[in-house]
């Protein structure tokens, strides 16, 4: 599957890699839920490097739609409450209208 | 509730999947998209290039906050070897409340920096990506069904439309970053301007003019001796003074 790095990129990984994924993806909530920061950004950065290490980076002009999207590992965690509640926090791109 | 990578691939899709639904002549819709891609990637360049205004400003209000540090620095040694430890400590209050911002400011500016070259980067995947656009709808146009390029064109479409987003927010928060910079070092102006902290730089600073009083006094005193001493011949003073009288 291709997962997105938010503000980085797009990687290709095996379908294998999914569950780990949605591990550290839980882990990365606990951490909003409980206002902890540091946990926040330890846990994006384990999402972002487990990508990292077992993804091939899509080619520039490669035009593929992703499967997953992960956020950016400076995510502040009040842009992390934004982003749970509300979808604002995705800009609008008119780019098929 | 779903986690934060879940959460934003669920908006994602809802976002694109309309991209998806909306294209329905595909040649038409093609040229149509082409062009706002254009007009899009245009906007991002905009906001980057607003982004690197922004950066540059503040690295020139930062010199000159920098610089009331260096000053105010200044002025508590000079209140010291006058002996006014309380104009010392008075100086180096005001040192530390601009200093805290700055070194706000500073590690914001890193943050911002590496956002920065991330945006540049961005920018670039999304520039190749409207460039393979360019060149896909034309083979879209000349080999494709109706139906299959309309599968096709929705792919494409989302596929660019997930990169102008991502620079988007990028672009977004760059921005947000320097506005939080910015406020910052409005704090301290609005500190200044407030009389909280006088404005450190002009010459009107109470600091100042106390240390410049205490220097006037000490120079009095100096050319006073001077002058004791050249008129007296080394003698007493009060002899000068019969001197000038019987003159």
């Amino acid at each position: 599957m291709i997962v997105r790095l938010l503000g980085e990129g797009q990687f290709r990984v095996d379908d294998s890699l999914i569950g780990r994924l949605n591990e550290l993806d839980a882990e990365v909530e606990k951490a909003v839920a409980a206002g902890d920061e540091r946990a926040l950004w330890t846990g994006l950065q384990a999402l972002a490097d487990a990508v990292r290490e077992n993804g091939v980076k899509l080619a520039d002009d490669d035009l593929s739609p992703s499967d997953a999207v992960i956020p950016p590992e400076d995510l502040s965690l009040e842009e992390a409450r934004e982003l749970l509640q509300d979808e604002g926090f995705i800009p609008d791109v008119p780019v098929a209208s | 509730m779903p986690g934060l990578m879940a959460r934003l691939s669920l908006i994602f899709k809802a976002k694109f999947s309309k991209a998806l639904d909306r294209a329905e002549n595909p040649n038409e819709t093609l040229d149509y998209s082409y062009e706002e891609q254009l007009r899009q990637l245009q906007n991002v360049k905009r906001g980057i290039a607003d982004v690197t205004t922004a950066k540059k400003r503040l690295e020139l209000q930062y010199t000159s906050m920098q610089q009331q540090v260096d000053k105010l620095d200044g002025q508590a040694r000079d209140a010291l070897k006058a002996n006014r430890e309380d104009l010392a400590r008075e100086a180096l209050t005001r040192k530390a409340a601009v200093q805290g911002q700055l070194d706000g400011i500073m590690q914001q500016g890193q943050q911002l920096e590496a956002q920065q070259s991330k945006l540049v980067e961005g920018e670039r995947t999304l520039q190749a990506k409207v460039e393979a656009f360019r060149t896909q709808k034309e083979v879209i146009k000349a080999q494709y069904s109706a139906a299959e390029a309309q599968v096709r064109i929705g792919e494409a479409a989302t596929g660019i439309g997930e990169q102008m987003a991502d620079v988007g927010l990028a672009v977004q928060r760059a921005k947000d970053k320097t506005e939080q910079m910015q406020a910052r070092a409005n704090a301290i102006d609005e500190l200044t301007a407030s009389g909280a902290l006088t404005d450190l730089t002009s010459s009107g600073d109470d600091i100042d003019r106390q240390l410049a009083q205490i220097s006037q006094g000490g120079q009095v005193d100096d050319e006073l001796a001077k002058l004791k001493a050249e008129v007296g011949g080394g003698g007493e003073a009060p002899k000068a003074i019969e001197g000038e009288e019987a003159k």
